[in-house]
């Protein structure tokens, strides 16, 4: 056991070390990436004005600005850039060789490595997201009492919604990139993956707005735990009994996609025949 | 005469382009379909706002299917861009890295003209086409509403190309200035991003850019980097010819074509000296 956690230790620190190579292209990065929400914000604000600034789907503006600037948090810990395409890569180049002949288990490998990728991320994206939130802190002074500001109960679940949505985003990941054992090439099939990411996690939207009966095909779908969930519960927008009912089905898709992936992993390495390399 | 021979090399290179797009035809049907649905979601998502209100912005007349003019105006512009220049400039940066430039230097022919037209990516294309559907559909129900009906004149359509080709060609003097820096700077991956966020603002109509933030925003990007002006000035000929500032409108435009004029020259004029410092990488 010593064993195996020394080597996930190393595992962790290489990774975390390869990552720090490039922080000032990171923090730069990641500042740009709040640019899109500057637009955001005034397009609610124009949309609220011309409404006569009532509740929209039961948010007020400030809270539609919060909610953006939280789904920003839900995807630094649920988005996964190239992992999928990497793991079709590595299978087509028959780099997965080197797992397969090392005592490392692949995807717990990869499942590290990105940990450390996401705890060298936040250490220097900190900053940038420290001074945005600093500088919209007045969208939040008027959330409701179950908002995690005021509830410590909703903060915890916000924290258990957020760890969730990372395992959940690399797993979700990990299984379309093993489709990889079967199809070549799955380019396109990532590009749609993103298309129903980018329009179906609530990355765009609080997933409040939509008429039935596209609310409840939303909400049957996990992608809503990649972005929407945690935002809307940090808001308070998941109430009580939904809210325990909610992480449990989350605890659920990431159980079930940690078996798929597992599922996948094994099955496929009975097709693959080690091309190039 | 010399026109003549740009042309005919151009019609090369879109031949060319063509012949490869055509000898993987499934991809190009798969790239066209995701764009499309790119687009298609970008719709849902404006028709599922204008579920929630009538307008955007009080009093700024940008209803549903004016706004829906307007986004079909950022698709042509977007799509124009993509189909002739985006491959290009993407490649430019790493044509300097690797020194692969030295073949285009060689050639006698303009350079900056080789660099931005060699590759024609007519996959993007079908935006263009899914854009002018939109357009048809969105003035079709502007002219038939029974309060206010619009109407739209031969000048107001030969108006609206000629401010849509300057949108284009704004956008590609920035893309292209931005990216000739890469010889100075190396590596700009950052700054090409950084294009890719700037175009963002240009995306909605400049009146929500409001307040006091909005205000120096909007100054900003209107008169020092003139992203505001590709779409809002085209889209505003259009879906709202009679609104009462129409002064302003007529300033706006005439700033349009001076602001085209200048990102054209400028660009120009830093690829140029962005050239002058390019030193051949290993070939």
């Amino acid at each position: 056991m010593s064993a195996r956690i020394a080597t996930w230790w190393t595992i962790l620190r290489i990774c975390l070390e390869e990552r720090l190579v490039y922080r000032g292209d990171f923090a730069l990065g990641t500042l740009m990436r709040f640019l899109p929400i500057v637009t955001q914000i005034f397009l609610w604000y124009a949309i609220f004005e011309a409404r006569g600034s009532s509740a929209l789907a039961g948010y007020s503006y400030e809270e539609f600005v919060a909610y953006y600037l939280l789904t920003m948090v839900s995807r630094a810990f649920s988005s996964m850039p190239g992992l999928a395409s990497g793991i079709t890569r590595q299978i087509r180049d028959g780099e997965i060789k080197k797992y397969l002949i090392q005592p490392v288990d692949m995807l717990g490998f990869l499942f590290l490595s990105r940990f450390a990728h996401k705890i060298a991320y936040y250490s220097v994206a900190i900053g940038p997201f420290a001074l945005v939130f600093f500088l919209c802190r007045g969208y939040f002074h008027n959330l409701p009492a179950e908002a995690a500001t005021h509830s410590p109960a909703t903060a915890a679940a916000f924290a258990a919604s957020l760890v969730m949505s990372f395992v959940l985003g690399f797993y979700l990941e990990a299984s379309l990139g093993l489709i990889g054992f079967w199809w070549l090439e799955v380019s396109s099939l990532l590009f749609v993956y993103m298309l129903f990411n980018f329009f179906l996690s609530g990355h765009m939207f609080p997933l409040d707005m939509l008429p039935q009966p596209w609310r409840a095909i939303f909400d049957a779908i996990p992608l809503k735990y990649l972005a929407y969930y945690p935002a809307a519960v940090f808001l308070g927008k998941v109430k009580h009994a939904d809210l325990a009912i909610d992480l449990c089905v989350q605890f659920a898709w990431v159980v079930f996609f940690i078996g798929l992936s597992r599922f996948m992993f094994q099955r496929g390495l009975k097709r693959y025949s080690g091309f190039g390399g | 005469m010399e026109g003549m021979q740009y042309l005919r090399v151009f019609l090369t290179f879109a031949r060319n382009s063509l012949i490869r797009d055509m000898t993987f035809r499934a991809n190009f049907i798969l790239e066209s379909i995701a764009s499309l649905c790119w687009m298609l979601g970008n719709l849902g998502f404006y028709a599922l706002i204008f579920t929630h209100t009538p307008y955007i912005g009080r009093d700024s007349g940008w209803g549903q299917y004016e706004f829906f003019v307007f986004l079909s105006t950022t698709m042509f512009v977007n799509s124009l861009v993509q189909t002739f220049f985006m491959a290009n400039v993407d490649e430019f940066s790493e044509l300097i890295r690797t020194g692969g430039l030295d073949f285009a230097l060689l050639k006698p022919i303009d350079t900056q003209f080789v660099i931005s037209l060699r590759k024609i990516d007519w996959s993007s294309l079908v935006n263009f086409f899914a854009g002018a559907g939109l357009l048809v559909i969105s003035l079709h129900k502007l002219s038939v509403r029974p309060d206010n009906p619009l109407h739209v004149s031969p000048t107001m359509v030969a108006l609206y190309f000629i401010y849509m080709l300057c949108g284009v060609a704004i956008l590609y003097s920035l893309m292209i200035g931005l990216s000739a820096t890469s010889i100075w700077l190396g590596r700009n991956q950052t700054l090409y991003d950084f294009w890719f966020y700037i175009t963002n603002f240009s995306r909605y109509p400049m009146e929500i850019y409001s307040g006091t933030w909005g205000r120096p925003l909007r100054w900003v990007f209107t008169f020092a980097v003139p992203v505001l002006v590709v779409v809002n000035v085209p889209a505003r000929i259009l879906a709202q010819p009679l609104r009462p500032n129409s002064s302003l409108s007529f300033s706006l435009a005439a700033f349009a074509i001076v602001a085209t004029v200048a990102s054209l020259l400028g660009s120009r004029w830093i690829f140029n000296r962005a050239l002058l410092s390019y030193r051949s990488a290993s070939s």
